[in-house]
């Protein structure tokens, strides 16, 4: 772990990946990560497709199981639990609980069509979370309100434009107020002027509050504004971490360095670099 | 039109009678059986895949018309049980048609995008709410089409029940045509009206349906 990230070195990690090792049958995505990330944290996931950084959240969401390893969220085990002195693999009752601390937005939004822009953002409140319906509708009212939407309540996902569908996400991961947020690549999929208005949500976040996040990321600029720490990854393995200053500044690695090249020059149509990047992903 | 004359209507809309209520009773039970299969398939348990899939490959692997005699003389004398006409006939329909639609039920829930199950996994729904309110209501939009095209092949697969000895309108036309062998075609007209009638006002049927569940989500 790096000595950059001391203002946090006072408390237990949130998230411990330990030697996570997670294959698709001959293909090793990870490969024995090991992954310290501390409460409050701000953490952004940089590296070419297929360099296992989308797999990094897919394994917390419980999206993905891991291959081997184990991680630790607050303290518990996500993907195990014991049972008469043994480590099992942990069965549903107990992701559900595990999971409940975290949250996620995707790069496609993956809204609920059938539902009101309201109801997508009160369903889990309401069912998972037994809110009475006037609380819930309560809440997410303030929380479209945040991401600019209020107006929107009872439109459909696809009456709405992506920049807007993702604003929409991130309000239905909030209100639940996870104690962890993925953000897995939201900008990739929206068109270079919409990118915009869904970083400036993001950022906002950020500054306010005590909530750990993870950011799959394009956008150099933004992780550098928005991380704590930035993380490299290539070809499954953590290349190089440490502040934003540090990594982009005086990159230490080749990988780092060839890879950083690529999004700093022709910084003009870099938006457009990135939407290739990631289509491949 | 002198020769497709109205006197041979009374016994046939008798007959029609039997057949409506015949597909009403089966496309209900073949629905439950198609759901019960459908997401039987889907099942995280091997044992109940097994059973579903045999199920549905010997139902849609034979003819309609032996599992009908089967249901209705067969069964009876190997088990000792005795089965109205009616109920052999909606058993049969039922679990036939009920194996088709469970194809349609189980490749409508495979095409909602995977991303719905995992955005309903990041919001910690439970599996069971994960189908109830996000995968079910999206695949049931793109079931109707395929149930539609089912409920009108079950209407026509009534017509074999007079085997049977139940008195649907088939079983009436070739009743009539038995009293007089030359009003054959004007019989046979008659049923074409009657099955073409019925089976269009189901499809009207679906189609709205469609419409109102399809309404405002653009």
């Amino acid at each position: 772990m790096s000595q950059n990230i001391q203002t946090f070195t006072s408390d237990e990690p949130i998230v411990r990946y330990k030697n996570i090792t997670k294959s698709f049958g001959e293909h090793t995505v990870l490969k024995e990560l090991d992954l310290d990330i501390l409460p409050g944290e701000k953490v952004a996931l940089i590296g070419p497709s297929g360099s296992g950084k989308t797999t990094i959240a897919r394994l917390l969401m419980t999206l993905e199981s891991p291959t081997s390893g184990t991680i630790e969220v607050d303290g518990e085990m996500l993907w195990h639990m014991h049972k008469r002195g043994r480590l099992i693999s942990a069965n549903e009752k107990h992701l559900h609980r595990v999971r409940s601390k975290i949250g996620m937005v995707f790069q496609h939004f993956n809204l609920f069509p059938h539902m009101t822009i309201l109801r997508n953002v009160t369903e889990a409140l309401i069912h998972v979370l037994k809110i009475p319906k006037a609380e819930a509708n309560h809440r997410a009212l303030e929380i479209l309100e945040r991401v600019g939407l209020r107006d929107h309540t009872n439109h459909y996902p696809s009456q709405l434009s992506g920049g807007q569908k993702q604003r929409v996400a991130i309000a239905r991961a909030l209100v639940m107020q996870p104690r962890i947020m993925l953000f897995d690549e939201v900008t990739s999929a929206l068109d270079p002027e919409l990118v915009g208005e869904v970083l400036d949500v993001i950022k906002a976040i950020a500054s306010e509050g005590d909530m750990t996040m993870i950011l799959i990321t394009h956008e150099m600029d933004f992780a550098r504004d928005v991380a704590d720490r930035i993380i490299f990854t290539d070809g499954g393995v953590i290349v190089e971490q440490g502040t934003p200053a540090e990594l982009f500044e005086n990159p230490k690695s080749a990988r780092l360095q060839s890879f950083l090249s690529r999004f700093m020059k022709g910084q003009p149509d870099r938006s457009a670099d990135d939407r290739v990047a990631a289509g491949t992903e | 039109m002198d020769w497709l004359s109205l006197d041979l209507l009374p016994p046939l809309l008798k007959g029609l009678k039997i057949t409506l209520l015949l597909t009403v009773i089966s496309i209900v039970v073949a629905f439950c059986f198609a759901l019960l299969a459908g997401l039987g398939r889907l099942s995280r348990f091997a044992i109940v895949r097994a059973i579903m899939s045999t199920y549905v490959e010997i139902f849609r692997g034979t003819s309609l018309l032996i599992q009908l005699f089967w249901i209705y003389f067969a069964l009876p004398m190997l088990l000792d049980v005795r089965l109205s006409a009616m109920t052999a006939a909606v058993i049969a329909l039922g679990l036939n048609y009920g194996a088709y639609g469970s194809e349609v039920v189980r490749s409508s829930i495979l095409a909602v995008p995977k991303g719905q199950i995992e955005a309903s996994t990041a919001l910690n729904m439970t599996p069971y709410q994960r189908m109830r309110r996000v995968i079910f209501p999206q695949a049931w939009v793109m079931m109707l089409p395929g149930f539609g095209n089912l409920q009108i092949e079950l209407l026509k697969g009534t017509s074999l029940v007079y085997l049977i000895t139940l008195a649907d309108v088939t079983y009436q036309g070739m009743t009539l045509r038995s009293f007089d062998i030359s009003r054959t075609p004007a019989i046979l007209a008659w049923l074409l009206i009657l099955y073409f009638i019925a089976s269009y006002t189901l499809t009207l049927i679906v189609r709205l349906s469609e419409r109102k569940v399809v309404k405002g989500r653009g």
